[in-house]
């Protein structure tokens, strides 16, 4: 009796199970994210061989082809010598408009906001949950019954068309969703940490800056990726708030790409619209594994 | 002069009352601890008297000063969180020197606290660490001497040994005892635990719902506990309750609620004042005042019981058993063989028992 066991242990299953690399599950499994991966690629593919093809070649009429000859004039031309309106000077001008609307408007929208959810997270005032219901609800009111409003306050205050005005907007609507982002990540960090910071003698900024701004780096990645994101991407406001000259460089590529005047140069359209989702692009890059650590924190406790 | 006085203290949290006409005053030098179950409003105390939370109401003193609306750093107090609460971005130095820096302190005056601190602590060799690189103990160490380095009068400790392991936490326990001796600054220990009361504390304070239940030395709160509930709270395992009804016979006798052969006579029990007749009662007797066979023999009340669970721990055995229904615990010899089924006689002496009125559960 007790030997038969013996053998049995010997002769039985033993450490980990095999698996079948090919197994039908994964076949299964693996083949779909492939096709759904190639069905989202193929459009950024076409996009890329379309705009270092001539002119000539895309006249054919095989846009999933290679290149025959790979051209980078559409790039510049789309960079410096493309027209809209008057103006042929390319995307570069919009570029440069993006940027000086981008980094002072991610800049203040997230040190007001990061301020705005330390101090409802952890200085809990009397009225602070009202103010943060009122700042919520703001969120959910659409876009178009404030456009015309802010117009005219944009007017009054001599900031209509100006990109200070439009910097004042991103600022705003950037408000709710980012103060809720911070509040909810600043009630994650332990509260013992706020009140040993305060029996050691820091004050209402000593806190601020020396304990959570450094611990909430991952967080602060979160909010720079949503605001660049969605302040380079924006349309709207920027055709609404400002004029040509400056206008950011959406609303630049969609002039360049629905002028009407000649032949459409697809080669120069998708190298322009390349050239502007660069930006949003290599900030997810830089930042990708901050940013997956930011969304997934609170999550888990380290 | 008394190191901490606290007057007619109130804290209310909207409609709930913590904290009510709270009155209690620790002197200089003294090891206070605030002992009670959660909930029971103890840490809500401690942060009273940092600062951390305002009052609803009532004055606190510390060194004569009226410190109520003062700032926690400005109340010359240090504190140590049961979570550590170090500054996970900090090394051990930026960490110990961060209040200091605030402060405003000269730098050779920083280096010199931080060095005397992390002697006495025995963390020099840790002081470029980050927290994430720390053991529990250190981290805990760490704490402390982050509350060392401010040279302040009064320590508070909010339960700095729960996030530890049964073995870490007896030893900090006695190191914490040692510092105690060293400095001889009043400190004041939050806890939920009874064993780090007794061994630590000049006094403890048993909190309840918000108030002190009794403030004495840990011998006097072993001995003569005040209610039932300070009494089944302090000492481990806990006190045993018999139900019963105290009969006046020329001398007080206790008549055990599901009979006893014998009614024992309670004539060695000190009455805090003389007992109406028919008084129902709890009598409470700690297992480790029973004794048992021949030596129970002897004793004013004995009567013998039914094993029917025991526990061995070591040094001795709890043995669980029943008396007129009624649960009772009793201690024997580690090395003494006990049997589920086996009779023994217990006895012990009433000048030992506690005797708690049955409907206010107040000391007789």
């Amino acid at each position: 009796m007790a030997n038969s066991t013996v053998v049995h242990s010997i002769d039985g299953p033993r450490g980990p199970k095999p698996r079948k690399m090919l197994s039908r599950r994964n076949i299964i499994l693996y083949g779909t994210l492939l096709v759904v991966a190639v069905y989202y690629l193929i459009p950024l593919y076409v996009m890329l061989v379309t705009s270092v093809k001539g002119m000539p070649e895309i006249r054919l009429g095989n846009i999933f082809s290679p290149p025959v000859e790979v051209t980078f004039e559409p790039w510049v031309k789309a960079w410096a010598q493309a027209c809209t309106g008057l103006n042929c000077d390319g995307l570069s001008r919009g570029f440069w408009n993006s940027v000086k609307i981008t980094i002072p408007s991610v800049f203040v929208s997230i040190a007001i906001a990061s301020i705005n959810g330390y101090a409802l997270a952890n200085w809990r005032f009397k009225g602070a949950n009202l103010f943060f219901t009122i700042l919520i609800f703001g969120a959910f009111i659409p876009y178009q019954i404030m456009i015309y409003p802010l117009v005219i306050l944009l007017r009054d205050l001599g900031l209509y068309t100006k990109l200070p005005g439009l910097i004042l907007i991103h600022t705003i609507f950037g408000m709710p969703i980012l103060t809720l982002l911070f509040r909810n990540y600043f009630t994650t960090i332990p509260e013992e940490l706020f009140k040993a910071a305060r029996v050691d003698g820091a004050g209402f900024w000593g806190i601020y800056f020396r304990v959570m701004m450094p611990m909430s780096l991952p967080i602060f990645a979160v909010a720079i990726v949503l605001q660049v994101t969605g302040i380079w991407n924006d349309f709207l406001f920027g055709v609404i708030y400002t004029k040509p000259a400056n206008y950011p460089m959406t609303v630049q590529l969609n002039n360049i790409v629905n002028s009407v005047q000649g032949v459409t140069e697809y080669n120069v359209n998708m190298a322009a619209t390349l050239l502007t989702g660069l930006v949003p692009l290599a900030i997810y890059f830089i930042s990708g594994k901050l940013f997956v650590r930011g969304i997934a924190a609170g999550a888990v406790k380290g | 002069m008394n190191s901490i006085e606290i007057k007619k203290l109130s804290l209310n949290f909207g409609e709930v009352v913590v904290l009510k006409d709270l009155d209690l005053s620790i002197e200089k030098g003294e090891f206070l601890v605030l002992l009670g179950a959660s909930g029971c409003g103890k840490s809500t105390l401690l942060n009273c008297i940092a600062g951390l939370l305002d009052v609803t109401d009532g004055q606190i003193f510390i060194n004569g000063q009226n410190v109520t609306w003062y700032e926690p750093a400005q109340r010359g107090i240090g504190m140590v969180f049961q979570s550590y609460a170090l500054y996970p971005q900090m090394t051990v130095k930026g960490n110990l020197s961060f209040g200091l820096k605030n402060a405003g302190l000269p730098k050779e005056e920083i280096e010199n606290r931080v060095k005397h601190a992390s002697e006495i602590l025995q963390i020099e060799s840790l002081l470029d660490r980050k927290p994430a690189a720390l053991s529990g103990g250190q981290r805990q160490r760490v704490a402390i001497g982050r509350a060392l380095v401010r040279d302040v009068e009064v320590f508070l400790f909010d339960e700095p040994l729960s996030n530890l392991d049964a073995k870490l936490r007896t030893e900090l326990r006695v190191e914490i005892k040692r510092l105690h001796q060293k400095l001889d600054n009043t400190m004041i220990y939050v806890t939920h635990d009874q064993i780090e009361a007794m061994t630590l504390a000049d006094r403890i304070a048993v909190m309840r719902d918000g108030l002190i239940q009794q403030f004495d030395t840990p011998k006097k709160i072993y001995n003569n506990p005040v209610n039932k509930y300070v009494a089944g709270f302090i000492g481990s395992p806990s006190m045993n309750f018999l139900k019963g009804t105290i009969l006046q016979d020329g001398k007080p006798i206790f008549k055990l609620e599901g009979g006893l052969d014998e009614s024992p006579d309670l004539s060695n029990y000190k009455f805090q004042e003389s007992i109406k007749a028919e008084t129902q009662v709890w009598l409470g007797i700690r297992p480790e005042t029973i004794v048992t066979g021949d030596e129970a023999k002897n004793m004013p009340v004995n009567f013998s019981l039914e094993v029917e669970v025991f526990e061995p721990m070591g040094a001795d055995t709890l043995v669980w058993s029943q008396i007129g229904g009624q649960e009772f615990r009793f201690m024997v010899d580690g090395n003494s063989s006990v049997n589920v089924g086996d009779r023994v006689t217990v006895g012990f002496d009433p000048a030992h028992a506690s005797i708690f009125d049955i409907d206010n559960e107040e000391r007789l």
